[in-house]
């Protein structure tokens, strides 16, 4: 058992400790930072299989700012934790039942089925001329070449996504007495004042049946 | 012992069935699923990784870096949603989520 496997089972048990610690966390607060424990020990893992560049995007596009994200909506909602506990421990029997029942037949099925472990093979795949390239460099001559229309499209799925989280989270305030520009500039000379036709003199009310009939005509 | 594609995969299998267990457990939070399909990506993403690694080919870190891209809009947009839905009902409970009566 070399120092790798000992990395690697020391991560994976951080990991499965913080994955089971999230799912059961009392405090929606708990559950998120181990959820940043479990992504930290998926990145760890990553770097095991050598995928730097995977592991670092994890931890600045995940890390930094989807589970702030996460964090920022969990401090900004109000959640009754004691009525969201309530019945928690009712479904866990067919919960474990299920659990159990996939990581056993995918364990028993992967272990005997994919024993390969001969590492030179990647190197071998890419040829001679990968093996002093990053896996930096080699992602990005993939991305930049052959992925190209993929990253585009990539890149409008973000900007759409952006798009409709603001639409969708914002919120008008009613009280506010802001003008809208868009109103502001579209409005007309005569929309601006209307000049009103009126008697320059108007007759004093004698009595009570004479002044409505004067304002009318004004 | 040397690590194997196996230890990986089974790994994978293993946090994939944790989060299908908080699925199962978290019926009252919402926020709390979400987090258990954010697992679920991790768990596929170390699958994708390892089988890049083990066989040699690249491409499947390229589908992971994809994976993160979608992953990352999914919760935004779920999020949003997450808010505005608190905004209205005061709550996220997701059996009182019967608005639409299906």
């Amino acid at each position: 058992m070399d120092v790798k496997t000992g990395l690697f089972y020391f991560f994976s048990i951080v990991l499965l400790i913080a994955a089971f610690r999230v799912i059961t966390a009392r405090n929606p607060v708990h559950a998120v930072l181990y959820l940043v424990l479990a992504f930290f020990q998926a990145a760890a893992l990553w770097l095991l299989l050598k995928a730097e560049f995977l592991a670092i995007a994890l931890v600045l596009v995940y890390v930094g700012a989807v589970m702030v994200l996460f964090l920022f909506v969990v401090m900004m909602l109000d959640i009754e934790v004691d009525s969201a506990r309530q019945g928690f421990w009712k479904h866990f029997p067919l919960a474990a039942v299920v659990g159990v029942l996939i990581a056993l037949e995918m364990a028993a099925v992967l272990m005997g089925g994919f024993r390969v472990n001969e590492e030179p093979h990647a190197t071998a795949a890419l040829g001679k001329a990968a093996v002093e390239l990053s896996n930096t460099k080699e992602l990005g001559k993939l991305l930049y070449t052959q992925y190209l229309y993929p990253l585009e499209i990539a890149a409008a799925i973000l900007l759409v996504a952006m798009v409709a989280a603001i639409a969708i989270a914002l919120r008008e305030r009613k009280d506010s007495k802001h003008i809208s520009p868009t109103t502001q500039v579209r409005v007309k000379a005569k929309d601006r004042m209307t000049v009103l036709k009126m008697a320059s003199t108007q007759v004093a009310p004698l009595d009570g049946a004479a002044a409505p009939t004067a304002e009318n005509k004004a | 012992m040397t690590l194997t594609l196996g230890h990986f995969l089974s790994l994978g299998a293993m946090l994939f069935a944790l989060s299908v267990i908080g699925i199962f457990l978290n019926r009252k939070n919402l926020i709390v699923l979400l987090m258990a399909i954010e697992l679920m990506l991790l768990a596929v993403n170390t699958n994708f990784v390892a089988f890049s690694y083990y066989l040699g080919d690249m491409h499947g870190q390229i589908f992971v870096f994809f994976i993160l891209t979608v992953a990352a809009a999914e919760s935004a947009i779920g999020l949003a949603i997450l808010v505005l839905l608190f905004r209205n009902r005061s709550s996220i409970n997701v059996d009182e989520l019967n608005m639409l009566k299906g």
